[in-house]
């Protein structure tokens, strides 16, 4: 069972996101910052990271360039949870590694939707 | 530092009037359905291109004005503004006016100053409304079977970002049926491949109602790691993105279509440099006095024994050939395909249907078709007459066009293409056709003479006679009948021949012949009395010693030759250009059938004398037009031959015959 | 003796506002005429000339200088001065007038000369060849006496049959 990475240090963003995706059957585990999501990612294999960019101690896009560093994260899809929506910031998530965004606030169906077409 | 920039001023304003054919030329291929980003960015790099010349050259009122309509463009090409209609004819109404603004700083001349005013208030009111589509009138076509062609070919890092195409089918079979099919292109073999590489690109077809803004979405990830294309599948009536106002977008109907056969050549990074058109015919003066001193020292060559004098003989045979060579390429540096030509006409067509009222599309076939840059500046005319009247007169309205069962857009259809040693170009509609009754009939009324009994081809040639005009108005488009027989004599004045074609209520098309270039002409040299005369060698059919049998005196007509079956009016050139020396018989002399315009005459000379090419001179540059002369020539031996204008001779005497 | 009143007002204006003063002078019948030198392209004998038809009489036809095709005209037919010969001695002035080249066949070319304003008198109402409208004044050096002509328009009226209508009409 492929299991997602939800990254965010807002508890109820994490919470949110967590509980819409594990009703929609997937399996989710949690991180608050992008260190802790890094240690995790290389503990067990994600099919999936969903990574908020502003954190303390790594930030969403240092912890997608650090994951496209280890080897069995490079076809990886990780997606950036964002408040903007500038073209600068999508350029700057692609940069980095990231494969696509979701603008936040989105609800549940749009996270679910861009999720399952992700994960097929 | 004013006087330093101005060695620049020309090429500025060469660069920016060949900036606002380009700029004008997309934005009549523009379709308000279609984002098309190259062509808007074309645009918007043409306006940026002449703002910035002319703030750095202090052509401020220049600078002013195109910064607006630059602003515009950038606004489409952004997406931040949706392209609509009123906004593309008021980009082309500014393309008019930096014309004149343009000719004026470059002439000095004073600028339409109302217009730009009235241009550049558009453009500010323009800018600060968001674009407002106005509920088009719409056409009664077909319901469009919608969808979209997409073509898709990532770049080889795409998975390197976690992207996958096939997630990306999945996300588009979801808004309709989908078919994707790889676009073949050579793949490196397994062993060699790199499974983290994509070597593949994909056209997809989607059926169903999904809107571009829906199907875009879908790439959204992926738009700078791929090259995409999204095309409606019905390119003529598309319903667009429904735009915010929710009013539907259809398209106007004037596009320009091209034939199979010229496919639109992409930006060609060819080398090339600029050569002013002096320089050019200073070249081809010098070519042709060479062509000539080589004639001359072949002929001197002809009194030489030709054993004793081999090598020399050789070597100006040699000469001949590279003399040849040489011209036909210097003639060639000014050959310029008839695209030149063609260019003006979509918009020419897109104002004028527009002003008429008419739904009508121009097809152009044949565009890369070179001609004498001489030539086509003189012909240019004569077909802007000809379409403005097909225009006009020619193409019925929709209401009548659907009532007869045609198709409610009018087409007209611009044609070139080599024939032997011509150009032939076309200027064809489908529309109402020649009343040939009606002509005839206008004709009489005119006092146009006109034969007992007429072919259908030689009552269409009436529309070509001075004064006449069967249009049931007037109108201020093609004038009163003072321009087909313009026309005529503007094609005749240039070597050529003018032919209609029609089919009543189908169409009619116009036939122009000419030769390809001014400058050179292949002759029959033919003697008469003391003179030689040259007679252009299209026109000669054949040649022959009549026998007594044949000449036949008509009661106060002249003499006729009979060839074959036919009854040939005889000219003696001796009495056509005057010339002193006893009259001899026909059945003593030679007769040349020459025919022109359709018809034939027998030309009676003394001898032949031979078959060369000749340069063609002026004779009008120092002198005047002289009847039954077309020009003049100097041959090998640095005498001056006239060369016989054939047309005018048949002109004049079978008329004379027929009457 | 000084300039005469009467038919002053044209001659002067022309002096004044910088006449030509160096002239090509030729003699056509009795006469000694002289035009601008800055009219006059070069001097020739006369060659091979083709006919043109239609032409009237004085227009002898056409010539090839060096590939250019200009008109000859014979002044001595035209202004109707005695027999016209052509041998090895026929002079044939060639003129660069109003953006065309032509050429004029003449008795004889003289020399080149200079006149001050003081030595060119008002054309007189009458008694030449050449009609007064086309005669800017007369020139006195020594025991000579030549009738300035303005070649350009003499050469480019309607009665020289040189040019189409239009052409004249823009003169």
């Amino acid at each position: 069972m492929t299991r997602i990475l939800a990254v965010d240090d807002s508890p109820s963003m994490r919470q949110m996101v967590a509980f819409t995706l594990k009703s929609a059957g997937f399996d989710v585990a949690e991180a608050e910052d992008g260190a802790v999501a890094l240690k995790m990612a290389q503990a067990e294999k994600f099919g999936l990271v969903l990574a908020d960019v502003n954190m303390p101690n790594m930030d969403g896009l240092s912890l997608v360039r650090a994951l496209r560093g280890l080897p069995d994260y490079k076809f990886t899809p990780l997606l950036m949870l964002t408040t903007e929506s500038t073209p600068e910031k999508k350029m700057e998530g692609k940069a980095a590694g990231a494969t696509g965004w979701l603008v936040k606030p989105f609800n549940p169906e749009q996270l679910v939707g861009t999720v399952q077409r992700v994960l097929g | 530092m004013n006087l330093d920039l101005e060695r620049f001023h020309k090429t500025f304003f060469e660069e920016s009037f060949e900036n606002l054919d380009l700029a004008e030329a997309a934005l009549l291929r523009l379709d308000v359905a279609v984002f098309d980003a190259e062509t808007i960015n074309t645009i918007f790099r043409a306006a940026h291109s002449i703002k910035g010349g002319a703030a750095t050259f202090g052509f401020s009122a220049v600078a002013e004005f195109t910064h607006h309509a630059e602003t515009l463009l950038d606004l489409m090409r952004s997406g931040k503004r949706q392209l609509a209609q009123p906004d593309i004819d008021l980009l082309l109404r500014a393309v008019d006016t930096l014309h004149g603004l343009l000719g004026a700083a470059r002439d000095g001349s004073a600028a339409n100053l109302a217009q730009v005013a009235e241009v550049q208030q558009a453009l500010e009111a323009a800018l600060s409304r968001p674009s407002v589509v106005p509920p088009a009138a719409t056409i009664a076509a077909a319901p469009a079977a919608s969808g979209w062609r997409i073509r898709f070919a990532p770049k080889p890092d795409l998975f390197r970002s976690g992207n996958d195409p096939l997630r990306i089918f999945r996300a588009l079979a979801a808004l309709g049926e989908l078919r994707a099919e790889p676009v073949p292109q050579p793949l490196p073999g397994l062993s060699a491949a790199d499974p983290e590489t994509c070597y593949l690109a994909w056209t997809l077809e989607l059926d169903g109602a999904a809107t571009l803004a829906e199907v875009a979405d879908c790439f959204a990830w992926v738009e700078d790691e791929c090259d995409l294309a999204i095309e409606p599948r019905q390119p003529a009536v598309a319903e667009g993105m429904p735009p915010p106002t929710g009013v539907n977008v259809v398209a106007l109907p004037v596009a320009t279509v091209r034939a199979a056969d010229t496919v639109p050549k992409t930006a060609e990074v060819a080398s090339s440099i600029r050569v002013g058109t002096e320089k050019i015919d200073a070249l081809i003066n010098l070519v042709g006095e060479l062509v000539i001193t080589q004639a001359m020292l072949t002929q001197l060559a002809e009194a030489l024994d030709p054993v004793q004098n081999e090598k020399l003989l050789n070597g100006l045979s040699q000469l001949d050939r590279n003399t040849r060579m040489l011209q036909e390429a210097v003639m060639a540096t000014r050959m310029l395909p008839m695209e030149a030509v063609f260019s003006r006409f979509p918009r020419l067509v897109h104002d004028l249907a527009s002003k008429l009222g008419k739904q009508v599309r121009l097809v152009t076939v044949g565009e890369q078709t070179e001609l004498d840059k001489s030539v086509i500046e003189k012909i240019s005319d004569p077909l802007n007459h000809l379409v403005r009247n097909s225009l006009d007169h020619g193409l019925e309205n929709s209401e009548s066009r659907v009532a007869a069962g045609k198709d409610a857009v009018g087409t007209i259809t611009l044609k070139a293409a080599h024939q032997g040693g011509h150009i032939v170009i076309e200027v064809g509609d489908d529309g109402r056709g020649l009343d040939a009754a009606r002509i005839l009939a206008k004709a009489r009324e005119k006092g146009v003479p006109c034969g007992e009994t007429m072919s259908e081809a030689e009552i269409y040639q009436l529309i070509f006679a001075p004064g006449f005009s069967t249009a049931e108005q007037v109108t201020d488009v093609s004038g009163r009948g003072v321009g087909m027989d313009v026309v005529k004599r503007n094609i005749q004045a240039l070597g050529g021949s003018v032919e209609l074609a029609s089919r009543p209520g189908r169409g009619a098309t116009v036939t122009i012949r000419l030769p390809l270039t001014l400058a050179i002409l292949d002759g029959m040299s033919v003697g008469v009395g003391e003179e030689i005369f040259i007679l252009p060698l299209s026109s000669v059919i054949e040649s022959l010693q009549p026998l007594p049998d044949q000449v036949k005196r008509v009661a106060d007509a002249g003499t006729v030759v009979r060839v074959r079956n036919e009854y040939l009016p005889l000219v003696d050139l001796r009495d056509w250009f005057s010339l002193p020396g006893a009259r001899r018989p026909p059945q003593e002399s030679i007769v040349v059938i020459v025919e022109a315009e359709g018809r034939k005459v027998a030309l009676q000379i003394d001898e032949l004398v031979g078959q060369q090419q000749v340069v063609i001179k002026s004779l009008e540059a120092n002198y005047r037009r002289v009847r039954g002369v077309s020009g003049a020539t100097i041959l090998g031996d640095g005498r001056v031959s006239l060369i016989l204008d054939v047309a005018a001779v048949v002109r004049l005497f079978s008329q004379s015959i027929a009457a | 003796m000084s300039i005469a009143a009467g038919n002053t007002g044209p001659v002067n204006a022309q002096i004044a506002a910088g006449t030509p003063n160096e002239f090509l002078t030729f003699t056509l019948g009795e006469e000694e005429y002289g035009v601008d030198i800055l009219k006059v392209q070069e001097i020739r004998g006369y060659d091979t000339v083709t006919r043109i038809p239609d032409a009237p009489d004085f227009i002898k036809g056409v010539i090839n200088l060096r590939g250019t095709i200009v008109p000859v005209v014979d002044m001595r037919l035209k202004f109707k001065l005695g027999s016209a010969e052509y041998n090895e001695f026929t002079v044939m002035i060639i003129l660069n007038i109003a953006k065309r080249v032509v050429g004029m066949v003449v008795d004889g070319v003289s020399d080149v000369m200079q006149l001050t304003a003081e030595q060119i008198r008002p054309a007189p109402e009458f008694g030449s060849v050449v009609n007064t409208r086309y005669i800017t004044g007369l020139g006195a050096l020594d025991q000579r006496m030549l009738i300035l002509v303005d070649i350009e328009k003499l050469m480019s009226g309607a009665d020289m049959a040189l040019m189409d209508s239009h052409s004249q009409a823009l003169q």
